[in-house]
């Protein structure tokens, strides 16, 4: 099937992305700004599917949407305290912050406009059909050792969460 | 025009492959009306059902046995008083039932009722499926935490902490289910659910029966998530009224509460449509290889008709037993009305076109709908399970359990 | 306009960069700080994923296990402010300033 608005969509999405990721740095209230960080999750999942990649999509929301901002909402419930919000929330050095993160994007857009000859104006065929087979065969063929690997990350951050929770060891 | 919309019925798939936008807007509009009518038929079903279960008779005063009663109740939330807590966030608030409901109704554009009905087919709707299911813990996590209450605080810590939990559980019974698509000729399973259907369709054995007991148990291990991650008995300890005075939505009032409610049964037809296409075969009729032929499928092609005559007949049975006084004329007619209209849907089923179009979604329906009663009788019959238990069950049962059946599956497929 | 290529997105993936890291250099709150680090790890596999449209699969595998990361590091970095929390009833990253209490 033809994709269908393209541009009407990426703009969209993309706004709706970086729209929402100002809302979680200038929110007062953590909750808001975890909601915040939801809706940004989300943008970022349909900005994956435009790139024709539908299995990073469906991880994107089950894993990050659903999952890692499920325990940060449980965190948040559990250290918020009210006069966390009345205070002062950003920092004494908050314009030196930003002068630095804007220049470092400036850096970022002029390298990406003056490389734009670099990038091959092609896009690889990748038929939406077979991508998660082909994620899969990759993933189990040539990025074995990092799988395992990740496997046993996963393991060592179970473990260091539980311990780290816990009230007496 | 015309041609756009013809052009769709001569096509062989789905609306969403078709990229026939307003084919789609029809059949989501069909779905939203199907399931209004199944929520609230679900809330007649389950009064009546428990009620029997527990020797009693349950609505009967509203309307004829109670019929109109869904309708009474609707209306009373309707007309309720919206009560936010004092110190409650608004936006949050408001936004929780939102977005349980909308999660809830997401689901159904990737349930395939038929071939080609389904809004449509995303070669990774199983992973679509799961991950709105996931996204429905968002909405209660903020509907404990916005009502600025301890009880529903703790409901929702509970309900979020028990549907993640299960969520793992099935996870793993989906993918042992998955693993199952891919034994045919080509080697490459497929993440689409009408694909499942079709695979089952091809290996010509219901999921559920393949490997025996491997899918038995994977199906029951998905049939127990599933009723913990809806929060439903024996499972229901966040919104069970004399633990937590109704969880997470206790400060929601009037029509609020309603959309909670609408969730929880839309998000149980939903779980239970992920439940019929993967292991119970979707809307293939049952034994298509063993009862097959010509006499056999017009037997089977006339089991939808047969069974709105009977609903009939027992509707012209309780007119005949309703009592014989003047106040209960009107009732005595409404039921008569009720049976009339079941028996008249009865012979339209019976008439040949729409006879063989009708076949799918019947079966899928009836399916899902016993999976339904299944919910009401867990519901009439287990005791609760307390909190910890219950975790219990999810982590050091489920899980390992879940990883066995996936390991042992993997072996029985390639080994047979 | 011109037609959606890669730079578009790349530039996407720069906004949530910066907006991450001005999360990180700014806020006094940890968890609004644990939030603007997932940013910037969004942010990245943006970047990955739309180049892996032109040059191949190796991208969204690298998101995948990016994805991964983010989680562990999520669930161990909570932990240690629950912890943190237990103890000095703070939340605020300029009272974080002991090496040991």
């Amino acid at each position: 099937m033809a994709p269908v608005a393209t541009t009407f969509f990426f703009y969209f999405l993309s706004a709706l992305t970086v729209l929402t990721g100002v809302l979680v740095i200038t929110r007062k209230n953590p909750v808001h700004s975890a909601l915040a960080l939801i809706m940004t999750l989300l943008g970022q999942a349909g900005l994956y599917l435009m790139l024709y990649a539908p299995f990073v999509a469906g991880v994107q929301v089950i894993l990050y949407a659903g999952g890692i901002m499920v325990l940060f909402l449980f965190v948040i419930m559990l250290v918020n305290i009210e006069r966390s919000q009345k205070e002062e929330q950003f920092n004494q050095q908050w314009i030196v912050g930003i002068v630095a993160a804007l220049a470092l994007g400036g850096v970022f857009v002029w390298v990406f406009a003056r490389s734009t000859a670099l990038f091959p104006n092609r896009a690889i065929s990748m038929p939406e059909q077979s991508n998660t087979q082909q994620v899969a065969v990759m993933l189990y063929g040539n990025y074995m050792f990092a799988f395992e690997i990740a496997s046993l990350l996963l393991l060592v951050a179970i473990i260091g969460a539980v311990v780290m929770a816990k009230k007496r060891i | 025009m015309l041609d756009y919309i013809t052009s769709y019925l001569k096509s062989d798939t789905t609306p969403g492959q078709a990229g026939n936008l307003l084919w789609a807007l029809v059949y989501i509009m069909l779905i939203f009306l199907g399931l209004s009518v199944a929520v609230i038929a679900m809330n007649w079903l389950e009064r009546k059902i428990l009620a029997h279960m527990q020797v009693r008779l349950g609505p009967m005063r509203v309307g004829p046995h109670g019929l109109l009663q869904p309708i009474a109740d609707a209306l009373k939330l309707l007309i309720k008083e919206d009560i936010m807590p004092a110190e409650a966030d608004p936006v949050v608030f408001w936004m929780a039932p939102i977005i349980v409901v909308i999660t809830a109704f997401t689901v159904f554009i990737v349930v395939p009722f038929g071939p080609t009905h389904a809004v449509t087919d995303m070669n990774i709707g199983v992973l679509f499926m799961l991950g709105v299911s996931s996204l429905s813990v968002l909405g209660i996590v903020m509907a404990g935490w916005a009502s600025n209450s301890h009880y529903p605080l703790m409901g929702a810590l509970r309900s979020s902490a028990q549907m993640v939990s299960y969520e793992i559980a099935m996870g793993l019974a989906v993918v042992s289910a998955v693993l199952m698509t891919s034994l045919n000729k080509t080697g490459t399973g497929t993440l689409s659910m009408i694909g499942i259907v079709q695979a089952q369709q091809e290996q010509q054995v219901w999921f559920v029966f393949k490997f025996f007991p491997l899918g038995l148990i994977a199906f029951g291990i998905f049939a127990i998530a599933m009723v913990a991650e809806t929060n439903r008995a024996p499972f229901d300890l966040p919104e069970a009224e004399s633990e937590l005075t109704a969880g997470f939505h206790t400060e929601y009032s009037g029509f609020r509460w309603s959309l909670f409610f609408l969730a929880e049964y839309s998000a149980m037809i939903a779980v239970s449509s992920i439940a019929v296409t993967l292991w119970l075969g979707g809307w293939m009729r049952p034994f298509p290889t063993w009862l097959s032929g010509e006499t056999w499928d017009l037997v089977f092609s006339l089991i939808p008709g047969l069974t709105f005559i009977l609903l009939a007949a027992i509707a012209f049975l309780g007119v005949i037993r309703m009592p014989k006084h003047q106040y209960f004329r009107v009732q005595t007619a409404g039921l008569a009305g009720f049976g009339a209209v079941l028996g008249l849907i009865g012979l339209i089923l019976f008439v040949p076109p729409v006879r063989d179009r009708i076949q799918d979604i019947f079966w899928f329906s009836a399916k899902v709908a016993l999976s339904m009663y299944m919910y009401i009788w867990y519901r009439g019959t287990f005791p609760r399970y307390r909190f910890d238990q219950l975790m219990k069950v999810g982590w050091k049962v489920l899980l390992p359990l879940g990883i066995g059946v996936l390991i042992l599956t993997a072996v029985a497929g390639v080994w047979f | 306009m011109a037609p959606i290529g890669t730079v578009h997105y790349l530039i996407v993936a720069a906004a949530l960069f910066v907006l991450g890291v001005i999360g990180v250099l700014t806020r006094r709150n940890v968890v609004i700080v644990l939030m603007s680090i997932e940013l910037i790890l969004n942010a990245v596999n943006l970047n990955l994923v739309a180049f892996s449209r032109i040059w191949g699969l190796h991208g969204q595998v690298f998101a995948i296990f990016v994805i991964t990361d983010a989680a562990a590091e999520a669930a161990v970095g909570l932990g240690i402010l629950i912890a943190f929390f237990r103890n000095k009833e703070t939340v605020n990253v300029d009272e974080i300033d002991l090496l040991k209490w």
